[in-house]
Parts: C-alpha cells; sequence; structure tokens
C-alpha cells in the first residue's frame, strides 16, 4: 500500500479480462467503487466483485486495455457508485456512466443515488392501471401498454425496432391528462447511427428537452454496458418518485448488456449456465427490469420498453427468454412480416401485454375492447391455419368459411396492422378498425363477445 | 453459546466468517454492522459459510458475525392470514414503514402484531394431561378462520394448570401452565418452528377427494386431489401466473399460501390489490380472509428466495394440524433452484446438469413430500390437508430441462402449458394431449357419488374425441379437410367444440371465470350428447352441413359465459332445444 497526498492506494496484483485484482487490500466493501490510476495519470473506474483474505477482485468499467501491473494503483474511494441527479438533467447528453458528454458541467447535484437501487417492497406498489395511447394501432388495440409496465420488444438485427420505439416515445400519451412526462432513453452497446436517429426524433418533435439520453455506442467500453441502464433508470425513479414525473424509459439494446455480463462471469471462470450466459443472468435482468412501477402515494412511474435483438431471431435464446419470464409481456417483431414491408412489422400471436386487461374497458377505453381484440387474435390466428392449409391443398380446397378467414388475415395486415411511422391513431379509430375486421366474420363465427356488443358494433351482413 | 466470529470475505449473498467454531449447520446469524440476517451452509474448520438474505453492498471484512442458537424458523400463531411476508417472514407492511417504498436492510420486526387482542375461548381446563399437538383452545383469526391454539409439535406435554379463563389476550399471554416431572412451561397462543424440518403427523391418507378449482380444464379433465402435488411448466407468456391465480381464488380449501418465488412484483401487487375486493363463492367473505402471500420478488435477495418456499410450507403445515384444507401456490419453483445453483456456484460445488447443484432431486422431492392429507398429532382427532402446486419456468419452454424432469417424477398431476395454444389465445393453454393426472381413479367416486355417476364415462367419451381429433389433424395437415368421411369430419366440429365450450375458460369474465361442478358436469355432458346425436344424425342419412347449420352449436359455445351459476337449470333447456333441433334437420324418420 502507497499513500499519496493522504489517500491510500493499493498495488494490482493481477489483470485478466475486465477484471484487476487489488493486493493488500484493507478496509474495501463489497460492491464499493474504486479509483485506478495508471502510471500516466489516467484514471478509470470500477466496483469490488469480491473481498475477502487481503485481495479484491474489481471489474473496470471503462476495460483494462493500456493497464500495466507496475505502476497502476487503485483507490478504495469508500461509498457505493452514485449518480448525482437534479431537474438539471433533463436535456443533457451523458456517457454510458453517466458522466456529462454535450460538452456542458456536470449538472448541480440535488442529492446523490446509489445507481444499483433498492428493490420495491411489492407492499408498496400500486398496481399499473393507466392506459397510454401509443397511437400505434396494433399496440393500442391488442398490446396495450400501462403506465408503470415493462414492456419490451423482442427484435432481430436490421428490423425495424428503432423507428417503433421512437414512434411510441413521441407519439405515448394518456388521454385526458397533462402530467408531467420524460424520456429516458439509454443506447447500451448500438452503432453510433442508431442513436443519434434516436436523438434527432426527439429534437424534431421538441421532445428534447424533456429527455435524458445516456450514450454507450458500439466501440464505448463494454464493461461500461453494466452500468449504463442503471444509471439511467436511477435517474428515471429520480424524476419520477422525487419530481413526480412519467418517465419513459428506452433501453437498447439488452443483448449487448447480456454480453457484457458474460464476459465477466467468464473472466471469473463462474459455472456457465445456457449458452455460457451466468446462472445468474435472470436474477441479473431482474434488478433492471423490475424497477418499472408505480408507488402507492407517489405521483409518477417509470415504464420501461426495453429492446433486444434475439440472435439468429430465436425466442428461445437465454436472453429473450429470461426477459419474457420478468417483463410484463412481449413485442415481438416477425420477420416474415418485416420481409413483406409492414411496418410495424409485429407478430401479434406471440405478443402479448399482461397488464393489458386492468388498463382496457369502461372508464378507459371502451367496453367491448377485451373482447372484440380476443375475438380479433381468435380470427387471425385461425387464418394463418387457412393459410397454411392453402398452401398445401389450393384455394380452391378451402371451405367458404376459410375463404372468409383468408380475408380476416389480410385486412388485418393491410388495414389495421400497417401504419406511417407519423401516423397516430386515437382508441376509437384503432377499436373500430377491429369490429371491421371482426365484421369480415359471419356472426356465428364470433363466440368471444357478447351478443349487446355484437349489437352495436357489428357491421356485417 | 452462541457463536462470535469476524467476516473474511465477501462476494454477493455468500460471506465466509472466522471464529465460528461454534456455529451449528443452518443456525440463523446476524451478519455486519448492519445486522443482516444469514444462514450458515458449510462449516470447514472455524471457518462458516454464511447465505445472506439481504443485499450485502457495503459489507467488509472484519465486521462481526454473531450466532442466535436457532435454526431459520417461522413465527406460528393468530395474524399471519391476510399477510404478506418477504421470504424469511418479515412483513412486507412493516417493512415499509421503517424504509418506505423500498426495501431497506437489517430491519427487525415480528411476523405478526403480538400486542392485538383475540377472543380466546378455552377447551381443556385445569389438571387435564395433554401432549404434544391437543388443542388447548380456539380464537377467531380473521371472518373465516378459526384458529387452533395448539400445544406445540415439540412440547413434552404435561398437566395443565393456571388456564385462563374465556377472553381477550394477546399473543404474549401466558395462556396455561404445563408440568411434567417437575419442568413447567408455559402456553402461549404462538409458537416457532424450524422451516426445514417438516411437522409431524400422526396417519397419512391417500387423497380421495378432489380440490375443486372452478377451472374446467383441471376440474374435468386434469383434477387434483386435496393433499395431491401438482405441477404446471411453460414458456414465458403461456398463463402459469394466470392459472395459478385462478387456483388461489376458486379452490375450495380453507387456506391459501400463495409464494411468489422470483417472480414480478406486480403480481404480488395484483393479488394484494384483488382479493380483498374478491368474494369466496362458497362463505361469501373476502378472499384475502384466507389469504397469506410470501413474496420475494425476483430483485430481492436471492438467498432468501431459496428460504421462501420452506417458509411457506411451514405455515401450510401449521394450518393443516387445525384440521384444515390448505393449498400452496409456488411461483416459480424454477426460481427457487436457480437460487439453489447460485448458492452452489458459489460454494464451488462441483455441478450436475446445467449448473444446478447434484441435490437439486432430493430437494424437490423433500418439498413435494410435505403434502399430503393427514391425521394431526394430539386430541382431539383433526384431519387435514395440504396441497401443493408448483409453477415451474422451463429454460426456452424446453421441458427436458432438470427442474421439469425431476419435477415429475415426484408430483402427480402435470398441467404442460403449451405455447402454440397460448399464442392463438386458447386460455387456460393446458395442452390435453400432453397433460395428465394420477388421481383420476382416487376421486371418481366422488364425483360420482356428489354429482352424477355418468361422470367418468362422460369424461372419457370427450377426452376420446380429443385424442381422434388429435390423429386426424395430420390427415388433415397433409390432405386438407375434405379428405375426410363426413363420420371424422364431425369428429373435428365437436373437438373444436369441446375446445372452446369447456376448455377454454375467460379468467376475465366475472361468469366465467369459476364454474361450479355441476355446471362442468352439464356442459360436459351437452357436448357429449350433442356429439352422440350428430353421429346417429349422419347415420340416418342427414347431411353434415345440416348440423354444421344448427343455431344452437353458437349457444352451446356461449353457454360457458352466458348461463351463470345460479341458473343452470338453463343449461337443460339448451338439451331440449338440442333435441328438437336435431329432429328437424333429420326430418321425419326420426322417432326420439
Amino acid at each position: 500500500m502507497t499513500d499519496k497526498g493522504g489517500v491510500q492506494y493499493s498495488k494490482i496484483a493481477e489483470i485478466k479480462g475486465p477484471l484487476v485484482v487489488v493486493d493488500d487490500v484493507e478496509n474495501a466493501a463489497f460492491d464499493e467503487l474504486v479509483e485506478i490510476e495508471t502510471k500516466e495519470g489516467e484514471r478509470r473506474l470500477g466496483k469490488v466483485l469480491e473481498v475477502g483474505n487481503g485481495k479484491a477482485i474489481v471489474q473496470v468499467f471503462e476495460g483494462t486495455s493500456g493497464l500495466s501491473i507496475s505502476g497502476t494503483s487503485a483507490k478504495f474511494v469508500g461509498k457505493l457508485m452514485e449518480m448525482p441527479v437534479s431537474k438539471e438533467v433533463l436535456g443533457r447528453v451523458f456517457d454510458g456512466l453517466g458522466r456529462p458528454k454535450d460538452g456542458l458541467p456536470d449538472p448541480i447535484a440535488d442529492k446523490f443515488i446509489d445507481i444499483n437501487g433498492e428493490p420495491m417492497n411489492p407492499e408498496q406498489r400500486e398496481y399499473p392501471k393507466d392506459f397510454i395511447q401509443t397511437g400505434v394501432s396494433v399496440i393500442d388495440g391488442m398490446i396495450t401498454l400501462v403506465r408503470g409496465q415493462k414492456l419490451p420488444i423482442f427484435s432481430g438485427s436490421g428490423m425495424s425496432h428503432n423507428i417503433l420505439a421512437a414512434q411510441i416515445a413521441r407519439q405515448a400519451s394518456v388521454v385526458g391528462t397533462k402530467d408531467d412526462f420524460a424520456v429516458v432513453f439509454a443506447a447500451i452497446g448500438v452503432q453510433y447511427s442508431e442513436a443519434e436517429y434516436f436523438r434527432r426524433s426527439l429534437e424534431e418533435s421538441g421532445a428534447l428537452k424533456r429527455s435524458v439520453l445516456f450514450l454507450n455506442t458500439a466501440d464505448d467500453p463494454a464493461i461500461e454496458r453494466i452500468i449504463t441502464p442503471r444509471v439511467a433508470l436511477t435517474v428515471a425513479e429520480y424524476l419520477a418518485f422525487d419530481l413526480g414525473m412519467h418517465v419513459l424509459v428506452i433501453l437498447t439494446d439488452m443483448t449487448n448488456y447480456a454480453e457484457a455480463l458474460r464476459e465477466i462471469s467468464a473472466a471469473r471462470e463462474e459455472v456457465p449456465g445456457r449458452k455460457g450466459y451466468p446462472g445468474y443472468l435472470y436474477t441479473d435482468l431482474s434488478t433492471i427490469y423490475e424497477r418499472a412501477g408505480k408507488l402507492n402515494g407517489r405521483k409518477g412511474s417509470v415504464t420501461q420498453v426495453p429492446i433486444l435483438s434475439m440472435p439468429s431471431d430465436d425466442i428461445t435464446h437465454p436472453i429473450p427468454d429470461l426477459t419474457g419470464y420478468i417483463t410484463e409481456g412481449q413485442v415481438v417483431l416477425g420477420r416474415d412480416l418485416f420481409r413483406q414491408g409492414v411496418y410495424p412489422p409485429i407478430n401479434i400471436l406471440m405478443s402479448l401485454s399482461r397488464l393489458m386487461k386492468d388498463g382496457i374497458g369502461e372508464g378507459s377505453t371502451r367496453a367491448d375492447h377485451s373482447e372484440v381484440s380476443n375475438q380479433v387474435y381468435d380470427a387471425y390466428s385461425r387464418a394463418q391455419e387457412v393459410r397454411a392449409l392453402a398452401g398445401i391443398v389450393g384455394k380452391a380446397g378451402l371451405t367458404e368459411i376459410d375463404l372468409k378467414y383468408m380475408d380476416v388475415g389480410d385486412v388485418f395486415e393491410k388495414e389495421f396492422l400497417t401504419q406511417a411511422t407519423d401516423e397516430n391513431r386515437t382508441i376509437e379509430e384503432t377499436l373500430n378498425l377491429l369490429w371491421k375486421i371482426v365484421s369480415k366474420l359471419p356472426k356465428n363465427e364470433i363466440t368471444k363477445i357478447k351478443d349487446k356488443y355484437i349489437d352495436q358494433y357489428y357491421q356485417g351482413k | 453459546m452462541a457463536a462470535k466470529g469476524r467476516i473474511v470475505w465477501v462476494s454477493g449473498p455468500a460471506v465466509r466468517a472466522d471464529g465460528m467454531s461454534d456455529a451449528k449447520m443452518y443456525e440463523t446469524v446476524v451478519v455486519g454492522n448492519s445486522k443482516l440476517v444469514g444462514e450458515v451452509i458449510r462449516l470447514t474448520g472455524d471457518v462458516a459459510f454464511i447465505q445472506v438474505y439481504e443485499s450485502t453492498s457495503g459489507l467488509k471484512p472484519g465486521e462481526p458475525v454473531v450466532g442466535t442458537g436457532n435454526p431459520l424458523s417461522v413465527l406460528l400463531g393468530p395474524g399471519i392470514i391476510g399477510q404478506i411476508y418477504d421470504g424469511i417472514q418479515r412483513p412486507l407492511k412493516e417493512l415499509s414503514k421503517v424504509s418506505g417504498s423500498f426495501i431497506g436492510k437489517g430491519i427487525t420486526t415480528t411476523p405478526v402484531d403480538m400486542t392485538k387482542k383475540y377472543h380466546f375461548v378455552p377447551t381443556v381446563s385445569n389438571g387435564e394431561q395433554v401432549e404434544a399437538g391437543n388443542v388447548i383452545g380456539t380464537v377467531k383469526e380473521t371472518d373465516l378462520i378459526e384458529n387452533s391454539i395448539m400445544v406445540p409439535p415439540d412440547h413434552l406435554g404435561g398437566k395443565i394448570s393456571n388456564m385462563v379463563s374465556e377472553g381477550d389476550y394477546n399473543l404474549e399471554t401466558v395462556l396455561a401452565t404445563t408440568e411434567k416431572d417437575g419442568q413447567k412451561t408455559s402456553l402461549k397462543m404462538y409458537h416457532r418452528w424450524p422451516v426445514r424440518k417438516p411437522r409431524p403427523y400422526k396417519n397419512r391418507y391417500d387423497p380421495t377427494v378432489p380440490l375443486i378449482t372452478g377451472q374446467r380444464v383441471i376440474d374435468t379433465f386434469f383434477p387434483i386431489a386435496k393433499g395431491g402435488t401438482g405441477s404446471i411448466p411453460g414458456a414465458f407468456g403461456t398463463g402459469k401466473t394466470v392459472t395459478l391465480h385462478q387456483i388461489a381464488k376458486w379452490a375450495d380449501s380453507q387456506v391459501v399460501v400463495y409464494i411468489g418465488c422470483g417472480e414480478r412484483g406486480n403480481e404480488m401487487t395484483e393479488v394484494l390489490v384483488e382479493f380483498p375486493h374478491l368474494k369466496d363463492p362458497r362463505s361469501g367473505k373476502p378472499l384475502m380472509d384466507r389469504t397469506v402471500l410470501v413474496a420475494n420478488t425476483s430483485n430481492m435477495p436471492v438467498a432468501a428466495r431459496e428460504a421462501s418456499i420452506y417458509t411457506g410450507v411451514t405455515i401450510a403445515e401449521y394450518y393443516r394440524d387445525m384440521g384444515k384444507d390448505v393449498v400452496l401456490v409456488a411461483d416459480s419453483t424454477s426460481r427457487w433452484a436457480e437460487s439453489l445453483r447460485e448458492m452452489s456456484g458459489r460454494l464451488e460445488e462441483m455441478p450436475a446438469e446445467e449448473g444446478y447443484p447434484s441435490y437439486l432431486a432430493s430437494r424437490l422431492a423433500e418439498f413435494y413430500e410435505r403434502a399430503g392429507r393427514v391425521r394431526a398429532i394430539g386430541s382431539p382427532d383433526r384431519d387435514g390437508s395440504v396441497t401443493l402446486v408448483g409453477a415451474v419456468s422451463p429454460s426456452g419452454g424446453d421441458f427436458t430441462e432438470p427442474v421439469t424432469t425431476h419435477t415429475m417424477r415426484f408430483i402427480k398431476t402435470f398441467w404442460a402449458l403449451d405455447a402454440k395454444l397460448a399464442y392463438s389465445r386458447h386460455y387456460p393453454s393446458i395442452n390435453w394431449m400432453n397433460s395428465y393426472s394420477g388421481y383420476l381413479g382416487d376421486i371418481a367416486k366422488w364425483w360420482g357419488e356428489n354429482i352424477n355417476e355418468d361422470w367418468l364415462s362422460l369424461r372419457s367419451e370427450a377426452y376420446g374425441i380429443l385424442q381422434r381429433e388429435d390423429t386426424l389433424k395430420e390427415i388433415v395437415r397433409l390432405l386438407g379437410p375434405e379428405a375426410l368421411p363426413d363420420e371424422e369430419k364431425l369428429i373435428l366440429e365437436v373437438a373444436r367444440m369441446i375446445k372452446i365450450g369447456l376448455l377454454q375458460q375467460n379468467s376475465f369474465d366475472d361468469v366465467d371465470t369459476y364454474c361450479s361442478p355441476q355446471k362442468q358436469y352439464k356442459l360436459l355432458k351437452l357436448l357429449v350428447e350433442f356429439y352422440r346425436r350428430g353421429q346417429q344424425a349422419l347415420k340416418e342419412g342427414t347431411a353434415l352441413a345440416d348440423i354444421r347449420a344448427m343455431p344452437i352449436i353458437t349457444t352451446l359455445l356461449k353457454a360457458r359465459m352466458d348461463i351463470k351459476d345460479n341458473e343452470i337449470s338453463k343449461l337443460d333447456q339448451l338439451d331440449i332445444d338440442m333435441k328438437e333441433q336435431f329432429k328437424s334437420i333429420m326430418g321425419v324418420k326420426v322417432s326420439n
């Protein structure tokens, strides 16, 4: 241990992958923030993953490249990693560790918050049920988003998830309220152009001044990605629960996050779970996703729309799989629809919003909403079966009723699903389109809707 | 003598401390300056390996560790019902009073309000001999629950003296004293019991009474018995949680223990918000008056998740010992297995399949063996049951992964959820070809005696139709439906009707959410009758198109939603209507 100006520095014993092992450690705590200083005076940040017997294993966020054992020293800061927050963070751009990236000085902090957050007490949560109108028919009508929900977009490489997320961020509103709302955007290892698209989109719609951006692009250090969603959510929680704002958090791309986690796990030589990801991937992801919600007696809310790209479009891959077990539903983009040029290319049969049932119906959308959307799910699923059958026996081999279902599939995709990237439909328009689809069917095929709604809205013969 | 040691190493929820030679395996210890709760899980020399039930952020080597001398235990007494606990029985409501909306660390509270007074009615008097398990009196815990105050199962027993008279007392009041061989002990309304040790019972019976859940696909097709075990595996989005909520809501048991083990926070909130407003269909009282929640959500400390299963099952056994039927629902046992895996990894144990420890199977077996219908120890005679239902969340929806395959060895009812059914919004998405129930033979007698004696044969006939359809579907997939003869097309049609009209059930519909056994039986009978009459009509030359066009079909399919439980005589009218309609399409030839 050496002493420089009253601060205790420890020597580095070993460097492997993103980790350094620090020797002669006294008085370091688990999870504590560490400052690494090189011979040249460069400073990097890290945190303690394991401490004991005079040693500490430290994960270095900016990576270890360029570090040498001689001359590099580590300082244990005596606190956990914290993010300075205040209302001034709105309109600002930060890097993946929460340091200003827009050339402006540090915002004056109202307070410092531990970025890991604490778990919300389930007893203190308020059950989310405020319908968010995104103006995207398929989401509002079939996969309804509510305030305080975590609803990921499962995408694949090259698909239009960013356009969709940006459209949701621009258009999202709760009908009939004028509450403060904010967008927190975290780019996690995405290409610069994707992050820039998002920034520009917020700027053009005038939403940038009530947004906070955290950018870790593909060329930034990979290990920093472990921190990026956490600083973003810390700011989101502050805006929501201290300032009473409704915050929409967009995290893209969570696959890069999980890969950074795998890198650290491999460097620590841990026993891997599936595909080399650590056995605690589920628990770790939950400490991010579970930071969405509403709290009793507090005005604001944190709504999360994480985006992840499924490797080889495989929904059973550990990342989408474990995400789906934590989030309250998923919006799945389909490669087939995307190839046909449909926007948004959402595969509704694989998509789901678990909180939809409480966010819709009389008083929020319309009394018939739940039943008509159930019927359309059912009909579209039948349409897919009929299409598969038509592929074998030809259209001639189909019954009359089968042909009606073919029709349903077409109307659904061309008139309901398809919409322009700047088209903002009201919930009324969306529901009327759903009835247009249902009305393609004869009445005796409608088994999921009560007669009174059929009498009121059915337009078929 | 309590162990006093010092932390030497910290990594996540795992801590090593030295100077712990006095510590015992599975002893509860207090860790660090912030007094976190932990449990000893390995001893090597004087080093104890401790799993900590709270976040260890900021914990340092050198901080103290103090043993409590006791294994991890729960407090059992009136006041448990209606509570929401974390994995180690800390009431979340009390925690929020100390640390607000987020869960803080190192908070100690009592699991129930020790000062609340209950009206105690003694059932034994001074001078009587009591033994472990005897009931000494009762208190009314909630509108629905009468709590029997029992002599603790590990108590020596003895002669009762100083029995209090009927009146209002709190939990700390000494209700009576027992004396045996000169040793005096006092009895209170509560006692403690170590969670990892099953509570003793006198006899175990075969489960022969069905647990009525009001869910048709469960009760009619894949029933579970009171005291039985069941498992519900499924990929995400297949409706595990909704099905478990349905069981917790409508099962005809007296007590429900719901364990949210590593699952979503909002799901627990949903139960908390919804249950006080829902009425038990039998008593008309709020469901919360019979429910206990144990919530250790996914982002709460992982070691407490491991403990939450045991905390829950011990509470269930406590109410079983009063002679009650208890249902315990655990969502999800996979997350519990993952917490075992995580601790096993930190202990650097040799992993078995997919990194899970080799003792995963034996731990699962031990858990499911705590189910059963039993005669409690002590007098008077009390028969109670614990029914265990565990969700499994197989990674990638693959049922060959270790938690699913091991669970299948220890349970008798298997409800296999199917992503394909869920994608087509067939809920509950329980796949009828892959699911099974080992209780069908045991409980058929109950249906025969209480509902109708032809229940089992109707159920077999309906299930036969579904099995035939499954084979025919293959042909249709290759050749199209027109390749089949009319009798087989009718099978497809009736199978569709069974799926929509019976198997599907909308848990969000006020009427459909609960279906009484009588209504289940009548719907089943109507559909089977339709099939029988349809085949007869075809034989006599009626065209299939005429059968398909019968207006009664849509009525039958909607009957589950349109006809309420208190107006099931309307279903008899449907039978008459159906007969009429068959008559008219079959023309004059029919005399029936």
